[in-house]
């Protein structure tokens, strides 16, 4: 099946229509899509380097993973949002760029694992066992790092 | 004077060579917006707690003792890219409006740390372990996270060419605040 029509219906809609024709909007939502990327990538990278034991050894897992759990929160529905409505903009020229594909492939295992995985590790009382605490914060890191940078280079394959 | 140095400074061999090479100009800047994540999160992260919104129950000297070193790797790194970047095509930031507010808005964020550390750092040991620090350290907190937000938004609108000096006619107040060379018909 081909979805290149969905993605000319996406640009062609409302939505993405009110972000292509406005000069602000999307350097606006790219801005805000980026201080996103510092919130959610500072939440993450504290907690990862805790589980990898190189930063605040002396803060127990837990309090850290609980006391950015809503701002880990946050900042994923901040990028969820303006990713949404830049996509929208320029579905067109996504559909036809690897470093999207490669994004949007990586992008839901990245959820899933950051939400199934990961919190519940760092959510819990007892401190996780050294290996799965290594081997969570790795996946972590290497897997928003391929959201990250695939996302960056979307904006150098035009 | 700073702009024959930078005119120089663009003609030199290694600065066209960044200029015009395919992965190494993306690729310096995907470091350099990369490493926002652990320049500018970790930052935001102890700014937040300085504010009282996250984190309350560790301490701040905590995060000032074992998290600032992280954010000043991260900061020597987003400096060595950037000057990079700026290498490639001085002349295009020199003349930028949008780089000229970055320039400002991190010499806000410098001010601000260094008054942040000759003041307030001193009594923190009487707040240390506050949910809730007092006013002037949470002005610090809420001073670096508004300064450093406004350095990523400018940094990221220096790509948008609407002020652009080649493409006249611009208000002669962006002209002026931008130096464009332009001759008065």
């Amino acid at each position: 099946m081909d979805l290149l029509p969905l993605f000319e219906w996406c640009e062609a809609s409302w939505l993405g229509q009110l972000v292509r024709v406005s000069t602000w909007l999307f350097p606006v939502l790219e801005s805000v899509h980026l201080l996103g990327l510092s919130l959610l990538g500072g939440v993450l990278l504290v907690v990862d380097l805790r589980l990898l034991n190189v930063m605040l050894r002396d803060q127990p897992v837990a309090t850290l993973g609980r006391g950015l759990h809503p701002w880990l929160n946050r900042a994923v529905a901040l990028m969820l949002s303006t990713g949404f409505l830049l996509f929208m903009s320029e579905a067109v020229k996504c559909y036809h760029s690897p470093a999207f594909r490669l994004k949007m492939a990586t992008l839901p295992v990245a959820l899933a694992f950051t939400y199934l995985v990961r919190q519940p590790v760092v959510l819990r009382d007892a401190p996780p066992h050294v290996w799965r605490a290594r081997a969570v914060a790795a996946g972590s890191i290497l897997l928003w790092l391929t959201v990250a940078a695939s996302g960056r280079w979307i904006g150098f394959s035009s | 004077m700073l702009r024959d140095v930078l005119a120089w400074l663009g003609e030199t061999p290694w600065s066209i060579a960044l200029h015009e090479s395919l992965y190494m100009w993306p690729l310096t800047e995907s470091a350099h917006v990369l490493t926002l994540a652990l320049f500018a999160g970790t930052a935001a992260v102890l700014d937040l707690r300085m504010l009282g919104l996250a984190l309350g129950g560790v301490p701040v000297s905590a995060l000032t003792g074992r998290l600032l070193p992280w954010t000043r790797a991260a900061f020597v790194v987003m400096v060595v890219t950037g000057l990079a970047l700026f290498y490639a095509t001085p002349l295009t930031y020199y003349h930028s409006l949008f780089f000229r507010i970055k320039v400002l808005l991190l010499g806000v964020a410098g001010v601000n740390i260094l008054v942040f550390h000759a003041r307030t750092v001193r009594g923190m040991a009487a707040w240390d372990h506050a949910d809730r620090p007092p006013r002037a350290a949470r002005a610090a907190a809420m001073i670096s996270l508004l300064a450093w937000a406004g350095v990523i938004v400018s940094g990221r609108l220096v790509a948008y060419n609407w002020f652009e000096c080649a493409i006249q006619p611009q208000s002669a107040i962006v002209n002026w605040l931008q130096e464009c060379p332009v001759t008065p018909p």
